[in-house]
């Protein structure tokens, strides 16, 4: 676990390159404004992390808080129903409903340690500004989260629970009023108070450190499912994992302990929206080409003048015109394979999983577990589906599609 | 001597550049714009070139982009819109902007293109020093334009002198860590100003970011070769029928 060691070529898959360079994409584009914060994080995180009390506690607040490990549940019926053996990576059980919380804990305890008294954050469907919000009361500190309008329309019960835990939930006007307007929000305001603040990006996007920083917190995913299923069914490879993709936090915790075991096949899901090729899509692999956004360089959906294309979906998590540096590599080098899912199949799979058993997931998740129809398993194969989080926040829309029905 | 050179030579204080956008507020307000200026005192003028996301910009700015954009702006449209510029535009002129749009455009060709007219130097403030010195910097170089590095109150001495040696043209001191058109505390300011001119720089130095009027402009100029405006600006000709008259009156103000 303890692997600082850092690549001086073109990274690896696990971590990138000093300047934050998995393969092409990566990097810290970021004004000068914002350079000694980036620096002083990049200096310290791996030092801080794996440093022995900062391990220890936030070991222990996974475990006693969160509710960690999270089962890793043999879905039967589902199973039955695709004709192979699916097993499902219950993030939707932490505390706070999504797997949000494994990164929020993880850089608050290290926002302390780097003296800082305000937090703030992004959130798109909410669940990253809930576990933000949740980790500042647990420690008493300011929290301040950057929310676009559309989207607290949207997750309105996420915009109580924030408010209900002491946070300042600030609506994002610009643009299309969703999470990638909310991050540049975010990002104005570590701008403007660069001595006292950390910024909690919630996906493994921005400058380096953090999408390595953030994929780190969140491989406590894919650790425990090697060790569940080895208990399980005696091996800890899967066939397949797969996980859905927005910036694409809940993938690459998931992915990461897998990335090396190229037996292992990875599927990241997108969210098509009304279709691909509808204009109303999130779709960044199909979609977007090599550029700059929110401080690294990855895949954008933009115009042909590099100009922000405003994406679509129905769930506001997936609702993002990027993607992480790491999974534009993983795309761009082929060791995942990136599929999409619409919101109508999105809906569907919701529907599907609280009939077959019994648990309602997030929109985000859905997405993934859409997925599954585009697969061809066989009886045998073991298929990981991260179900990242839980649908509670979701049910205003899922009300309004019964009443469709 | 290129513009830059000649007019930092000619002229140690007092320099005022200006920001604005291309294509705002009306599509074909560029070269207008930018002959206001240039006719009523601007030394330099610092043409934005309009980005759906820039993050460094206050609300002001940023509406002026997104204001260029809806009316159609586009690079391959600046260029053209610039192809004959120096026939009425004698002042050192820069281009400023986010890295994506320019790396769409192509880095080289954008490069070529700015030098063919020319422009004098190029501002990028989210392309990075480490960036510029592995890949950019020498395309920069081959096509003879100036880059600009940004440097704030939060940049370490070391790490200016660094900016400072790779920059030419001019260094630009942001006031105070912020977005553009933010409240700043002067004397703040002046602290790290007399910092910055104890410090020998190889650039002249000018300060942006919270310069809005003649006494926030001089009261930099005392300690820096001059000073850029951009938001002010912006807002004096946001609803403007008259650039011509409105720029004067902007520019009188300042420096009358």
């Amino acid at each position: 676990m303890l692997n600082i060691s850092i690549p001086n070529n073109k990274g690896s898959y696990k971590q990138p390159n000093i300047f934050g360079y998995y393969g092409n994409f990566g990097g810290a584009y970021i004004p000068e404004m914002l350079h000694r914060n980036v620096e002083e994080l990049r200096n310290n995180y791996l030092k801080i992390m794996y440093d022995e009390a900062f391990q220890k506690e936030f070991q222990y607040l996974l475990h006693d808080y969160a509710g960690r490990p999270t089962p890793l549940f043999y879905a039967e019926r589902l199973s039955n129903q695709f004709n192979t053996k699916i097993y499902l990576k219950r993030e939707d059980l932490n505390h706070t409903g999504a797997h949000k919380i494994n990164n929020a804990i993880g850089q608050v305890l290290l926002a302390q340690r780097l003296g800082k008294k305000r937090i703030i954050a992004e959130t798109g469907a909410g669940q990253h500004g809930v576990a933000t919000a949740t980790v500042c009361a647990l420690k008493g500190i300011e929290c301040i989260v950057y929310m676009g309008v559309k989207d607290m329309e949207r997750q309105q019960p996420n915009v109580a629970r924030m408010k209900m835990l002491g946070a300042a939930v600030i609506p994002a006007t610009s643009g299309s009023q969703t999470l990638k307007d909310a991050t540049n929000e975010a990002i104005r305001d570590w701008i403007n108070n660069p001595n006292d603040t950390h910024y909690v990006i919630g996906s493994v996007v921005g400058p380096h450190p953090y999408p390595d920083m953030v994929t780190r917190f969140q491989s406590i995913i894919s650790e425990e499912i090697k060790i569940q299923l080895k208990e399980k069914i005696g091996t800890e490879l899967p066939n397949y994992v797969m996980a859905c993709v927005g910036g694409g936090s809940n993938a690459a915790g998931a992915f990461y302990h897998f990335l090396d075991d190229l037996s292992v096949q990875l599927i990241a899901v997108e969210a098509a929206g009304c279709g691909i090729n509808s204009g109303m899509s999130a779709a960044t692999t199909q979609l977007g080409k090599p550029g700059v956004l929110h401080g690294s360089k990855s895949l954008v959906m933009q115009t042909i003048d590099g100009q922000v294309t405003e994406p679509h979906s129905i769930s506001a998590g997936l609702d993002y015109p990027g993607i992480g540096p790491l999974h534009a590599h993983l795309y761009e080098s082929g060791r995942a394979k990136f599929l999409s899912a619409t919101d109508d199949e999105a809906l569907k799979a919701s529907f599907n999983l609280a009939k077959m058993e019994g648990i309602i997931p997030a929109l985000e998740t859905a997405h993934a577990l859409a997925a599954l129809h585009q697969m061809k398993f066989t009886k045998d194969d073991v298929v990981v589906v991260c179900l990242s989080g839980r649908g509670d926040k979701d049910m205003a829309t899922y009300m309004k599609t019964m009443d469709e029905l | 001597m290129n513009r830059l050179e000649e007019l930092f030579t000619r002229k140690k204080n007092n320099i005022l550049n200006v920001y604005c956008t291309a294509g705002f507020p009306q599509l074909n307000n560029t070269i207008e714009v930018m002959k206001a200026l240039q006719d009523n005192g601007a030394d330099i003028i610092e043409l934005g070139m309009p980005y759906s996301d820039p993050l460094a910009d206050g609300p002001v700015i940023q509406s002026s982009n997104i204001k260029a954009l809806q009316n159609g702006m586009t690079m391959q449209l600046l260029f053209e819109q610039l192809r004959d510029f120096r026939k009425e535009i004698y002042v050192p002129v820069i281009l400023m902007g986010n890295i994506n749009p320019v790396l769409q455009f192509g880095f080289e060709n954008f490069c070529k293109q700015a030098a063919s007219l020319p422009i004098d130097g190029i501002i990028l403030p989210d392309l990075p020093e480490y960036e510029f010195e592995n890949e950019y910097g020498s395309v920069i170089k081959k096509y003879g334009l100036d880059f600009i590095f940004l440097i704030t109150p939060e940049t370490s001495e070391e790490r200016i002198k660094k900016l400072d040696a790779l920059s030419t043209g001019f260094l630009y001191a942001v006031s105070s860590s912020s977005t553009t058109g933010n409240k700043k505390d002067f004397n703040a300011v002046e602290k790290y100003l007399q910092k910055i001119n104890s410090m020998q720089l190889k650039n002249p130095v000018l300060v942006g970011f919270g310069i809005k009027d003649k006494s926030s402009f001089q009261s930099v100029c005392k300690y820096a070769n001059g000073a850029i405006i951009g938001t002010a600006y912006i807002k004096a000709i946001e609803y403007s029928n008259n650039i011509q008259a409105d720029t004067k009156a902007f520019l009188d103000a300042i420096l009358n």
